[in-house]
């Protein structure tokens, strides 16, 4: 016999030759875990994408329509209706917390209106009485204190003046979305749950196929530690197989979504594309689920390895 | 029974019942000593077994003391259970051998469990397996070896580790003679480099073929000691 080792003065957490996960059975840790995890990932990939994209949209609708009001001259003659909204034009563009002025032309509202009111092909007295709009640009953000101002500075000369922020236009818009967000938010913490369930359920599954092995290795002198790394290192390995298939999966899934909603040619809607930080969180998903399902792995055997003596 | 200096395992009035049933062991008191040889004997039923499974701490006692290496095992977290487990190496009755890992690495396993490196386990495992005479079996699977080979791979994985103390149960109950008393010269061998060695068996014949030896014999659960060799401190010199 050859000169051994002294394996009893070593404490390793990890077992020699590394965490030889050929201790354990390969194809009872297996299965359809790899299937799972790779559904789920998919679907994350999908709801976090979706809730990105609405955040981004949100941002740029915000960024947009900052500063922004709408000036609306409510009067029914069109000769006083044209005086009023040069008087408002001329005091608007001498104001030094107004960046921009524009009053939209006739023919612009027109255009927008003739799917509801159809084509103004009449004599102007017999055309319905359309107020005027002069979009204006505040610097900085519209709060109801510089509304106010606005107003009065108005209200002398242009007695019919009608002043709104745009943000108030769009706020249902964006309370919608901030629900849709939580939604995914939502969906994607669902999913997560499921994952760690699936992932509980496989690891006390393969814990059960496992038993003798485990029994012996305790009894050789195992700690429950490197055991459950022989655990969490099986699933981490489905977790990461999973987790790649899943992402690819739910990458094309959002290419194809955003091809489609690209067609509608919507502003607001384009604003809602992804950055390089959103591409990334979406990559960065499968590392997270992996990490997710390997310490579930871990506390699962480790609580039931606890139960052993 | 206190103190202990010089045992390796001292047993003080260590009783053991399994659920609510009746006890097993009873008051069982002696001390093993480093270096020796004992055969536990008994009937079928008589503890054989349960003595064993607390000498390598897989079962904790209902009551008593059990010291092992001078520490009280009883009383320990059972985080500092592996530490003691690896200085005990076991021969389990049915040998307990993983059924899809090769000769080589069931008899590797107790070296991997100690962290021991890849480049170290190689040589020691080969040399192992050849000196138990399976040097044409090392990558044989459990299945495709006979009930002699199995028993000598489980020698193998419980004395690769250079163990303190070998835990034996029934280790020649599948063997034929020869191969019994072979694998009895091995355990001496071993014992000869300072193992205590205790072997559970039944068969009378055996403990004849060990003349050093000490005999404990169980009886319903309680340990005879006539010659109160096996108490602390013992009546007569343990050779």
């Amino acid at each position: 016999m050859s000169k051994l080792p002294s394996p009893l003065r070593r404490n390793a957490p990890r077992f020699g030759g590394g965490d030889r996960a050929g201790i354990m059975q390969q194809s009872r840790l297996a299965g359809p875990m790899p299937w799972v995890i790779g559904i789920m990932m998919a679907l994350t990939v999908i709801a976090a994408g979706a809730g990105l994209a609405l955040r981004n949209l949100a941002q740029n609708a915000r960024a947009e329509i900052a500063g922004g009001v709408t000036l609306q001259i409510l009067e029914g003659g069109p000769a006083e209706r044209a005086r009023q909204a040069e008087v408002a034009v001329a005091l608007l563009s001498n104001r030094e917390d107004v960046a921009e002025v524009r009053r939209v032309p006739d023919a612009e509202i027109e255009a927008l209106l003739e799917p509801w009111l159809g084509a103004q092909d009449v004599p102007e007295e017999d055309a319905i009485a359309v107020p005027a709009l002069i979009d204006v640009r505040l610097v900085g953000p519209v709060t109801p204190r510089r509304l106010d101002e606005l107003r009065a500075a108005l209200a002398g000369s242009v007695p019919s003046a009608r002043i709104d922020a745009q943000a108030s236009w769009l706020a249902p818009v964006f309370d919608a979305i901030r629900s849709l967000q939580w939604l995914t938010l939502g969906l994607v913490t669902l999913l997560a749950a499921t994952t760690a369930a699936a992932v509980w359920l496989a690891a006390r599954s393969a814990l059960g196929s496992n038993r003798d092995t485990v029994e012996i290795i305790h009894l050789l002198g195992g700690t429950d530690g490197q055991i459950a790394r022989l655990f969490q290192r099986s699933i981490g390995l489905d977790a990461a197989l999973g987790g790649f298939a899943g992402l690819l999966l739910g990458l094309a899934t959002l290419a194809l979504l955003g091809r489609q909603f690209a067609r509608l040619g919507s502003g607001m809607i384009a604003g809602g594309s992804f950055g390089l930080t959103d591409w990334a969180v979406l990559a960065a998903l499968p590392l997270l689920g992996m990490v997710l399902a390997m310490l579930t792995a871990r506390l699962t055997v480790l609580a039931a390895l606890r139960r052993m003596l | 029974m206190s103190g202990g200096e010089g045992t390796i395992v001292q047993f003080d009035n260590v009783g053991l019942r399994y659920g609510t049933e009746r006890e097993v062991l009873s008051d069982v008191s002696f001390a093993l000593y480093p270096g020796s040889f004992y055969f536990l004997t008994g009937a079928s039923g008589a503890g054989k077994t349960s003595l064993l499974k607390l000498l390598y701490l897989a079962q904790r006692p209902s009551r008593g003391v059990i010291r092992m290496f001078g520490t009280d095992v009883i009383t320990l977290p059972r985080q500092a259970l592996p530490a003691f487990r690896r200085r005990i190496g076991v021969v389990f009755q049915d040998f307990r051998l993983v059924p899809h890992l090769s000769a080589f690495d069931n008899v590797a396993l107790p070296l991997r469990v100690s962290g021991v490196p890849e480049s170290e386990i190689r040589k020691p495992v080969a040399d192992m397996l050849d000196w138990v005479g399976l040097e044409q079996r090392h990558d044989a699977r459990p299945a495709t070896l006979s009930g002699g080979e199995q028993q000598r791979v489980a020698i193998a994985r419980a004395v690769i580790g250079r163990p303190e103390i070998l835990v034996a149960d029934e280790p020649t109950g599948n063997v034929d003679p020869d191969l019994a008393l072979k694998l009895l010269r091995l355990f001496e061998a071993l014992n000869r480099l300072g193992t205590t060695v205790v072997v559970a068996t039944h068969d009378v014949h055996l403990l004849k073929k060990v003349p050093d030896s000490l005999i404990m014999r169980l009886d319903r659960g309680r340990l005879a000691d006539p010659t109160g060799a096996l108490r602390y401190p013992p009546r007569r010199e343990v050779s």
